[in-house]
């Protein structure tokens, strides 16, 4: 009992020990941003390898859901006449929750489980300590162009997602079911308020996207330098950016749309 | 004035004490070898003094100043000033050895892209190496890759270096090469060269002083020609590498009988 206790306690402390360490971690990660504005060859690198290898991924899945959601969504409206609506629904759908959530889970999966990987690994093979020791911050010359390149491709990727997500719907739902392709594009651009609906949407992507690069980031920091260690970090920063991304989701919605 | 003064060095890992109460000076333009079984804490030592680890008790300055009390700016402007092999290589492996010995050069200096390119061929020119520029880490062995490794120590002409073990896993004619060139960079760049390793002989050949440590202490120190002469018999079985001796061989702890007889009870 005693003991149950006790090692409640530890795990406790452990917790809130890895959660100050992160925090620190993204503190000096965000001091070593603005330099990078000199040296902006570092953040395009990684761009690419964040983002543009993820884009292939986000645009077949957001086809995918979009063409989901247009066959979901018809069956639904049809019963009602309001088939005409399914614009309105699909983009709602999708530039309010589907694209930032669905897109910020892919790319915690994507780009967040190979960002850990590769900083895990490197410090695993010493190559962090090496930089350290040559007078190379690792923390300005790894680690913030990583973070900087995350943070902007994810609302970039998001965007996709959606775009591509809308079009998916819109094949399903003029193409193959019919509905008026007017009515589809003037309800959608009627009803879809900039402000309200693409703007919010936005907002989440870029917070989702800040989060996971940071949690990514940062598991591979701070994982055990062995292949085992680097694999169970994997591992966290998916689960922890899913529980991350739907939590957060929820408490912006409520910010957001919940007084309506 | 020694280049690097340690002082009463304590360090532990979690209980373990690595070191209890060390002292050491390495002087200006000498190569000065640390020895010792493995795990006594070379790497360690190595670490603490490129300011990568703080001392439990103790100090350590370098160049006269105390590493562990430096501002993050000012460690770093040290460390510009320190080379180190680590025992891995420790090679960037997503760029080519090349731009692994250009790295220094390009993250520290303005250079003009044609000069970096004749500095780093002659580095790797020295090592034997010129030849595999182009590969990249993975395709190297572990002795090629520490050779990379010590061409990009010495890129950015430091005034000390500190090597891990840089013969282990050497073929004898470039373990000879390294040899002399670790000599002839100390003497013609007026380097302060730190060698930590196991081979007794080679590193006996180059070094000027010699410490010897063991479980957290100083155990001996003094010239090669001192150490061979020493009548500690802790000192003649580790230069000589007999089995039997002194030196334990065995990771500190219970006792084989200790181990044994508590699993008979156990069971
Ligand atoms: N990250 C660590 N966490 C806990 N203990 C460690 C860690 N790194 C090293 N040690 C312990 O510190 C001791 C000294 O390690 P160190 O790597 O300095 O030894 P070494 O003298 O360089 O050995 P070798 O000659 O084999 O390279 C070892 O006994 C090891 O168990
Ligand atoms: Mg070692």
């Amino acid at each position: 009992m005693i003991d149950a206790i006790r090692s409640l306690g530890r795990w406790g402390l452990s917790v809130f020990e890895r959660l100050g360490r992160g925090h620190l971690f993204l503190f000096d990660t965000l001091k070593g941003v603005p330099e990078l504005f000199l040296r902006f060859s570092l953040v395009t690198q990684q761009l690419f390898s964040v983002g543009v290898l993820s884009v292939f991924l986000i645009l077949i899945s957001g086809l995918f859901v979009g063409m989901v959601l247009g066959l979901q969504g018809y069956n639904t409206l049809v019963d009602f006449g309001a088939e005409e609506s399914l614009g309105v629904m699909v983009s709602l759908s999708l530039v309010r929750e589907l694209g930032p959530v669905v897109c910020a889970l892919l790319f915690a999966g994507r780009a967040g489980s190979a960002l850990t990987a590769e900083i895990g690994l490197m410090k695993s093979t010493e190559q962090l300590s090496g930089m350290e020791m040559m007078a190379v911050d690792p923390m300005r010359r790894v680690i913030a162009p990583r973070f900087l390149a995350g943070f902007i491709s994810m609302p970039l990727l998001a965007a996709l997602f959606s775009a591509v997500g809308i079009f998916g719907g819109f094949l399903v739902g003029h193409g193959l079911l019919g509905v008026d392709d007017g009515a589809f594009w003037s309800q959608m651009q009627v009803k879809t308020d900039w402000y309200d609906d693409v703007l919010n949407g936005v907002i989440k992507s870029i917070v989702f996207g800040f989060v996971v690069t940071w949690i990514a980031l940062f598991e591979g920091y701070d994982a055990t330098p062995t292949s085992e260690g680097v694999g169970r970090a994997t591992t966290r920063t998916v689960v922890h950016s899913a529980f991350a991304i739907l939590g957060l989701d929820f408490m912006l919605t409520a910010l957001m749309f919940g007084e309506e | 004035m020694p280049l690097i003064k340690i002082r009463d060095l304590h360090f532990y890992r979690g209980n373990r004490a690595i070191f209890e109460g060390v002292n050491i000076d390495i002087y200006q333009g000498k190569i000065t070898a640390i020895m010792g079984p493995s795990g006594t804490g070379k790497t360690t030592l190595l670490r603490l003094i490129g300011g990568q680890l703080r001392p439990d008790r103790g100090t350590i300055e370098v160049d006269g100043q105390n590493v562990h009390k430096l501002s993050h700016s000012d460690l770093y402007a040290l460390r510009k000033r320190m080379g180190m092999l680590f025992q891995s290589g420790a090679l960037l492996t997503d760029l080519t050895v090349f731009d692994n010995v250009a790295f220094p050069l390009r993250e520290h200096t303005k250079l003009p892209e044609s000069m970096i390119h004749d500095l780093v061929l002659m580095k790797l020119q020295s090592v034997g190496l010129r030849n595999a520029r182009d590969l990249m880490p993975s395709e190297l062995s572990g002795g090629m890759a520490r050779r990379v490794a010590l061409a990009r120590a010495v890129t950015l002409d430091p005034m000390m270096i500190m090597y891990d073990e840089p013969f282990t896993g050497q073929d004898p004619i470039s373990m000879g090469t390294l040899v002399n060139l670790i000599h002839r960079m100390n003497d013609a760049m007026d380097l302060t060269s730190v060698i930590v390793s196991h081979d007794v002989a080679e590193t006996a050949e180059i070094a000027d002083y010699i410490y010897l440590l063991s479980a957290g202490k100083v155990i001996e120190k003094g010239s090669p020609v001192q150490l061979k002469r020493s009548s500690s018999q802790w000192v003649q079985q580790f230069m000589q590498g007999l089995p039997d001796g002194p030196v334990p061989f065995h990771y500190p702890g219970d006792t084989l009988e200790d181990d044994l007889f508590s699993q008979k009870v156990s069971t």
